[in-house]
């Protein structure tokens, strides 16, 4: 298992500044302190849809990468994304999604299907061509640049564990001024 | 109600599909998202199929549709979600929270399934027609009825201010266009 904020560090350091990020729920919290950046869309509001805002960012702007570190939990609300995205099949996206087998956000309590459902074998089956998972934090941090260099879309299921307690302050996501200034950022980027 | 469903019809003109298409063209839309709706299936997703532009998203379920239209929009891209009241009614919390909370340019094309043909769509026989457009006034969202070729001209400038105004808005579409 891979301890979460290290992923995301990882991931970070192929990250440029003028890439597209969606971070969704506990992962959001640890990345927008990683990754300090108005690149990062934050406001995807209903439950499960941050890969589908990615779609929408990703058709609508192809010279940009965009990026979604989602949860397990989240996939599993909107698990039709998967079949959607690999028809689409957008160049630049590239879905992210960190496997604990909890809703963290809430409570804690586990998903259905913890330990016995395959999200890569789930995004294999949906169409995606591109597809990885890791365990381990070397292995990941050895490969994550060339998996972003790929030609999307392109699925990864990351087994994390979290870590550890996060201040949830949901304004630094959902605040109006999060969208605006993602909006300035993306007008001018 | 006092008065049937049938009794309460008037004859209306039938639907074109082109130019209910030719409206959403000259809207400048640049993605329809869809799940099919049997109202709007031959009369106007066919034809947006055969196009390349506007690009057709066949999606699984309504509320990606919901997600994909609010990306799309801070591209500068216009997209329409082409849905059956089914799916607008399973995606009232993504309309909740992604249009309606957020401010965004959703736009919404529902084919009302079962609405009688010159029935008004809050005097129908039919539960799931009669709720619509109460349950879109209790969200402050906009609608416009689509039921004879003379309500097609109201498509255009409905996009427009959706646009325009960064609100959601919901195009009913009243009998199958021909």
């Amino acid at each position: 298992m891979i301890d979460r904020k290290k992923a995301l560090a990882a991931i970070a350091r192929q990250v440029g500044d003028g890439d597209i990020v969606l971070p969704v729920y506990s992962t959001a919290f640890d990345w927008i302190d990683i990754r300090p950046n108005p690149l990062n869309y934050l406001s995807h509001g209903a439950m499960g849809l941050a890969s589908s805002h990615a779609l929408g960012l990703a058709l609508g702007r192809p010279d940009k990468r965009v990026i979604v570190l989602d949860g397990d939990g989240s996939l599993l609300m909107n698990l039709g994304t998967l079949v959607t995205t690999a028809e689409a099949a957008p160049k630049n996206l590239f879905h992210f999604v960190c496997e604990n087998g909890t809703y963290e956000a809430n409570g804690g309590h586990p998903i259905p299907g913890r330990g016995v459902v395959s999200f890569a074998g789930m995004a294999r089956s949906a169409g995606c061509k591109s597809v990885h998972e890791f365990s381990d934090l070397k292995i990941f941090e050895q490969q994550v640049g060339a998996i972003l260099s790929e030609q999307g879309p392109v699925f990864v299921c990351l087994k994390i564990v979290s870590s550890g307690e996060q201040e949830r302050d949901y304004s630094r996501l959902h605040g109006p001024h999060v969208r605006e200034a993602f909006r300035q950022a993306l007008g001018s980027a | 109600m006092s008065m049937s469903a049938d009794a309460a019809a008037r004859t209306v003109e039938g639907l074109s599909g082109q130019s209910i298409v030719q409206q959403i063209k000259v809207s400048r839309i640049d993605f329809v998202i869809s799940v099919p709706d049997i109202t709007t299936s031959e009369g106007l997703l066919r034809p947006l199929a055969k196009l390349s532009q506007p690009r057709l998203i066949r999606v699984c379920k309504e509320d990606e549709g919901v997600a994909i239209c609010a990306g799309l929009s801070y591209t500068g891209k216009r997209g329409l979600l082409l849905i059956q009241q089914t799916g607008l009614l399973d995606s009232i919390n993504a309309v909740r929270g992604v249009a309606v909370e957020y401010k965004l340019p959703i736009c919404m094309m529902v084919g009302l399934l079962e609405k009688e043909v010159g029935v008004r769509p809050r005097e129908s026989q039919r539960y799931g027609v009669r709720i619509v457009e109460p349950i879109l006034e209790a969200m402050g969202i906009a609608y416009h009825e689509i039921e004879e070729q003379a309500d097609v001209a109201k498509i255009g400038p409905a996009i427009e201010g959706c646009f325009e105004n960064s609100k959601p808005v919901v195009i009913l579409i009243g009998q199958r266009p021909k």
